[in-house]
């Protein structure tokens, strides 16, 4: 059936002419006619990755985002219906996408908004109670392997992109940013809200080894060779505050906790 | 497979996340509708609320990406996300559309039109097979708004959907804006498209807003835009097929410039009026 491959080729280029079996009425014009559908194709995924990423759009503004999104979009169209999910590569593009090249830190704030689309829609899971946990006898927490919240995401940057999506989010007023540090962040689901939880130092390598599987005693000495200030008891009773830990498993018995 | 259509045979509304919570301030519509990709996810919140909604209203769930229409063959990954939502959430009624919006691999988001030919009826009737075996449930399947038209379609829109019910049993979401805005943009009497429309078979109206802009003659091209009140004519024409068929179920679309709750609400209440007045007449 060549008809509809010709219709979505002269679609997703502009300069192509409609293809040659479409008709319209006496009086319209079948070119224009077909520029509607070509029309809704790019307004429609430009809305889509603005919905996708509202910050990004707010620091760039709307005109410059709708035009960035335009190029992107060519580049790399869905290959899936489930638009809610588009744009994973949205911060890789911005990377690359020289227009940005003054704003380096953009893609990190485009990872955080995926990190954020994707904990929206993660799988639910009961936190586990800390009381079972403060409990263990002590020589076992080393071994011990916790199972984070399947919308726990790690975002790490060299800029301090907490604190600038916090501004153009709406949740922190605009200002200057006096200390131009890294920030990395804690993403997760917390009562159906996605929260995005400033890491402390050492607190993004401690996490990335749990996500990893690494237990709880490799995974602070991976903190503590990022930070020598790196804070086990704080870190981990801010992921159970943050109800991130679900569950946990003893190395030395084949024994899970929920 | 041959279940009857269970959603009630009154107005429903299409699902917006920033409704909630206004719609339980008073009496809920007939059943909610939601397209189904913005479901897909593995849990948290939009599930939640579905299931809420669904505890004391009927549930469409509406499919948008399917590309039944398409040439090449279904999305089977997508069919299992189809199959795992309606596990899920076992909505009253699953509906697509007779369009395509997928080619090699790539999503164009739109509703895409077709030919009407043999060749494409066999398609249609092969994905409409597939997915009715695979859901194990009978869809419904709606009718497009077009802007073209092509110079090799063998037969109607209304023969080819007629076809399409014969061959595989599902049944027809009748959307009477759409139906208007064909109507218009290709110059056919809708009053005639509704007299050869396989009534017996629908099992959903849809009513909705469209945009009219300029045609290269100066007339009106209509645009299926779901973002203002239904149009008047539309709804004489959907009066008119109430008062043929019986009432039926029907869903208000407003996708975009979305009102708030009580407008959207309003616009239910008129098709309900219209679908008591004629229970109230059989």
């Amino acid at each position: 059936m060549p008809d509809t491959a010709a219709f979505a080729k002269a679609l997703r280029d502009p300069h192509a002419l409609a293809p040659s079996d479409l008709r319209a009425r006496d009086g319209a014009d079948v070119a224009a006619r077909f520029a509607v559908y070509r029309n809704n194709v790019v307004v429609g995924l430009v809305e889509a990755t603005r919905q996708n990423f509202p910050v990004t759009e707010a620091i760039v503004g709307e005109d410059f985002f709708a035009a960035m999104a335009r190029v992107y979009i060519a580049a790399a169209p869905p290959a899936s219906p489930v638009i809610s999910t588009y744009g994973d590569d949205f911060a890789t593009f911005l990377q690359g996408f020289e227009h940005v090249a003054d704003m380096p830190y953009l893609a990190d704030v485009a990872r955080l908004e995926s990190a954020r689309r994707r904990a929206y829609h993660a799988a639910d899971a009961q936190p586990c109670d800390p009381a079972v946990f403060a409990a263990l006898p002590p020589h076992c927490l080393g071994g011990l392997r916790v199972a984070l919240h399947p919308s726990c995401r790690l975002v790490r940057s060299a800029h301090p992109v907490v604190t600038i999506w916090r501004m153009n989010a709406g949740e922190m007023e605009l200002g200057s940013i006096e200390s131009w540090t890294g920030e990395d962040a804690l993403v997760h689901r917390l009562d159906d809200e996605v929260r995005v939880a400033l890491l402390p130092p050492g607190g993004a390598a401690f996490l990335q080894a749990l996500l990893a599987g690494d237990n709880l005693q490799d995974a602070a000495a991976q903190a503590f060779s990022d930070a020598s200030d790196f804070d086990l008891s704080a870190s981990l009773a801010s992921l159970f505050q943050a109800q991130a830990i679900t569950g946990f498993t003893l190395q030395d018995e084949d024994h899970a906790h929920d | 497979m041959s279940a009857p259509f269970t959603l009630p045979a009154r107005a429903g509304v299409g699902f917006k996340p920033q409704h909630w919570p206004d719609i339980f301030a008073g009496p809920l519509p007939g059943f909610f509708e939601v397209h189904a990709e913005n479901y897909m996810g593995d849990g948290g919140p939009a599930h939640r609320r579905l299931e809420r909604l669904h505890a004391d209203s009927a549930l469409s769930i509406h499919g948008v990406g399917l590309s039944i229409g398409g040439s090449a063959p279904l999305d089977t990954a997508h069919l299992a996300r189809l199959v795992r939502l309606c596990e899920r959430h076992a909505p009253e009624s699953f509906s697509e559309h007779l369009a395509w919006s997928t080619h090699e691999g790539v999503f164009l988001n739109d509703l895409l039109p077709l030919p009407y030919t043999r060749a494409t009826l066999d398609n249609v009737c092969r994905h409409i097979d597939q997915t009715q075996e695979t859901l194990r449930r009978r869809m419904l399947l709606e009718n497009p708004a077009t802007y073209v038209t092509f110079a090799n379609s063998e037969m109607s829109e209304t023969e080819f959907l007629a076809a399409v019910v014969a061959r595989t049993g599902c049944g027809l979401l009748l959307d009477v804006n759409n139906v208007f805005v064909s109507a218009q943009n290709h110059g056919f009497d809708p009053g005639e498209y509704l007299g050869d429309f396989p009534m017996h078979a629908v099992g959903e109206l849809h009513l909705a807003g469209h945009a009219t802009t300029p045609d290269a003659d100066g007339g009106a091209l209509l645009i299926d835009a779901h973002d203002r009140p239904v149009d008047d004519r539309v709804w004489a024409l959907y009066r008119d097929v109430i008062a043929r068929i019986g009432a039926r179920p029907t869903l208000i679309e407003w996708d975009n410039d979305v009102p708030d709750w009580a407008t959207l609400r309003a616009e239910a209440e008129r098709a309900d009026a219209i679908l008591t007045r004629e229970r109230a007449d059989a």
